[in-house]
């Protein structure tokens, strides 16, 4: 580079100091994404984008980026998204040398928790992608909020509506994962909050005969007394994509598959929502999905916190999160909170199937005395938690 | 031998005039969004007279200070529209930037100020000329749109960034920025024009800043019996003329607030359609209409008894309505 004249270093040098705002706030995000490898799955083309949950992030910090920008406020994301259990361990740890105390963490629960202890209580995280009702009711940390619904808030959606449709007899289909066996107890226990029968459950375990195809399989597999429809616990999508259609008795599919509860689809365009939608896909190329808006809203709410109260501490900000005061705008046509009990954030949950929005929970009915987003989930007499006290 | 048509036309000179499109009533337009037209209601017989096909998710309409014109949002085809409001007809676009929403008029007839709700940006175009005069970067998913009476400032609402963006009109810059609570969706400023009046969808208020100072003076806020709190979304804001009632559009509420405009207090709620967004009042300000956008219809609201006397079917999701008073 050629070194400046004396003259155009002071024009520039001038520029410079008056183009840069007077006391700029500098907020350094942390997304750290790792989760473990689903096993084979029979179906290999619908797989999940690699930077699911990333680009919420992303889009997060351009949203807070372009409100920051009027309030002297500027907001980064140091993302990674892991190969390994270790590389998220040892980046989480490099970027809390860096100074980092604001971190969105997108990894299975027990890393989240091994990783919340290890950053400590001044510094404030987002679980956006564990959905274990494990980490709402009794291993809460009081320094870890949730944007990713838990599973009971899925399952709660769902039951809620089977309920409203009076289809009220359910035969499931369990997967054979750890994560298929919690979202089958998230279910029962919806279920009988709701009151929705389960006439018949049975494990897909793969030992049928395996000259036939799943398709083949399963109406024979669906046999049963009469039921109103079929539930599908198969959350990494190995068989459950087949089974809609191919039911013994003519009845719809709802759960992981058919008709399933997420906290985003493309297919939401009320209140707003076709805007943030179009960001998103202007930006990535693809449609915004669940992972998306579990790390956006994360970044989103920490946008909120630091515009509010014009300052970036960790412990301040979680203070102002669980406070009246905090509201956040999440295109779901009301308000998002968080829960003061175990730092979940409050939500409408979506009911779709991949090409439409079916319903939103919570239905219409289900009262309760506080706000009728905590029909869905743990409340606070359900939750051993109480982060806030 | 019968008269010709030629020979009759003197005599039938009055009827065909009243058979012509050219205004004999007042007439409300109301765009209807997912239907990609406009539905003409003659405000003395409340009926629909005529439906217009218009461009792509028509969504703000507003009308020229000389009543000649309407200037339509069509949002999916990324233009203003123009309808000449003697023919009934589409005459011209005007360049408007991405995903027009809505819009405001300077008291100068010329300048266009439109919220470009995909870029962050305020465009603003002159209507003669067709020429783009500025772009301002503005918050978060630009919505709510107005312009000063005195036309010095031109106040834009960002939905996610939650604020007002306050635009000098002159050097067309930013000036400043008010926060406000959750999604704030319109701005409407007082006929004397001391007072900005903001609704926030989600935050479920309506803010009121004073204009000369830009400091809040109050924050309303709502309440309904048997209607949850997140329910009540403000949307529409519409104050009369003589300063006495805001009427305040609450969106998946189904009512409208009515606020006394001065005492902020609110004083009454008025059940009308489902999800009511935007409302005008007639050119008399007897009436006030809502478009309702669930229930795919028009309320009218008597202004003096406060109480709904009619509902008028129109498109379906209808968006913005304007009232064009009778040229005679």
């Amino acid at each position: 580079m050629c070194p400046m004249r004396p003259g155009v270093a002071l024009i520039a040098a001038v520029i410079l100091l008056t183009a840069l705002p007077v006391q700029a706030l500098e907020v350094t995000v942390g997304y750290i994404q790792w989760q473990p490898y689903q096993g084979p799955v029979l179906s290999t083309t619908l797989t999940k984008p690699e930077d699911a949950g990333l680009k919420g992030a992303e889009l997060g910090v351009d949203d807070n980026n372009s409100t920051g920008r009027f309030m002297q406020q500027h907001y980064t994301l140091d993302a990674v998204v892991a190969d390994s259990r270790d590389q998220a361990v040892n980046e989480l740890r490099r970027m809390q040398q860096a100074g980092i105390d604001l971190f969105v963490l997108n990894v299975p629960a027990d890393l989240l928790k091994q990783m919340t202890e290890a950053v400590g209580p001044d510094a404030l995280v987002f679980n956006a992608g564990a959905e274990d009702d494990s980490l709402r009711t009794a291993d809460c940390q009081p320094n870890l909020l949730h944007t990713v619904p838990s599973r009971a808030m899925l399952t709660d959606a769902l039951a809620q509506w089977l309920a409203k449709r009076q289809w009220n007899e359910a035969f499931l289909i369990t997967g054979p994962t750890d994560n298929d066996k919690a979202w089958v107890a998230a279910f029962h226990r919806a279920a009988k909050r709701f009151g929705v029968k389960i006439v018949e459950e049975k494990p897909w375990t793969f030992d049928s005969d395996l000259r036939r195809t799943a398709s083949a399989e399963l109406p024979r597999f669906t046999q049963g007394d009469d039921y109103d429809v079929v539930v599908v616990a198969d959350e990494r999508g190995d068989f459950g994509e087949y089974v809609p259609f191919n039911t013994w008795l003519p009845r719809p599919v709802v759960g992981t598959q058919g008709m399933s509860p997420e906290a985003w689809h493309r297919s939401v365009e009320n209140w707003g929502a076709g805007q943030l939608q179009s960001r998103f896909e202007e930006k990535t190329g693809r449609p915004m999905i669940s992972d998306d808006y579990a790390a956006w809203a994360a970044v989103r709410a920490i946008g909120e916190g630091v515009i509010r109260t014009k300052q970036a501490k960790a412990t301040d900000l979680l203070t102002y999160l669980l406070s009246d005061e905090f509201q956040l705008g999440g295109f779901k046509g009301r308000k998002l909170t968080f829960r003061t009990w175990n730092g979940q954030l409050r939500q409408p949950i979506l009911l779709v199937h991949p090409r439409g929005l079916v319903s939103i929970s919570p239905q219409e009915g289900f009262l309760h005395p506080k706000t009728e987003l905590d029909t869905l989930g743990y409340d606070e007499p359900e939750s051993q938690c109480r982060i806030a006290d | 031998m019968k008269p010709t048509l030629r020979q009759l036309g003197p005599a039938l000179g009055l009827t065909a005039a009243l058979l012509a499109p050219a205004a004999v009533a007042d007439l409300a337009y109301v765009s209807n969004e997912k239907d990609n037209t406009l539905s003409v209601i003659d405000m003395d017989s409340l009926e629909v007279v005529d439906t217009l096909p218009v461009g792509k998710r028509p969504r703000g309409i507003l009308m020229s200070k000389d009543h000649t014109l309407l200037y339509i949002c069509a949002s999916d085809d990324d233009t203003v529209q123009v309808m000449d409001l003697k023919t009934r007809k589409i005459i011209d676009t005007l360049p408007s930037g991405e995903d027009p929403e809505q819009f405001a008029l300077h008291p100068n007839n010329r300048h266009l100020y439109i919220s470009n709700e995909d870029d962050a940006i305020v465009t603003v175009v002159d209507v003669k000329t067709k020429d783009v005069l500025a772009q301002i970067d503005v918050g978060v998913e630009p919505e709510g749109m107005a312009v000063s009476p005195d036309g010095k400032w031109a106040i834009n609402t960002t939905e996610t960034s939650n604020m007002l963006h306050w635009i000098d009109t002159e050097t067309m810059q930013l000036a400043d920025n008010t926060m406000v609570d959750q999604r704030p969706r319109h701005v409407e400023f007082t006929h004397d024009g001391s007072q900005a009046w903001a609704s926030s969808e989600i935050g479920g208020t309506v803010t009121v800043v004073d204009v000369a100072s830009r400091k809040i003076l109050k924050d309303l806020s709502f309440k309904i019996r048997g209607v949850h709190p997140d329910k009540i979304q403000p949307v529409g804001v519409k104050l009369t003329k003589d300063g006495q009632y805001a009427f305040v559009a609450l969106g998946p509420a189904n009512h409208v607030a009515v606020v006394d405009a001065k005492t902020f207090e609110v004083l009454d709620y008025i059940l009308v359609g489902g999800r009511v967004w935007h409302m005008d009042f007639s050119a008399d300000e007897s009436q006030l209409l809502t478009t309702n956008g669930v229930t795919g219809d028009v309320s009218v609201i008597d202004v003096d008894d406060l109480k709904v006397i009619k509902s008028i079917k129109v498109g379906r999701y209808p968006w913005g309505v304007v009232v064009v008073p009778d040229p005679a």
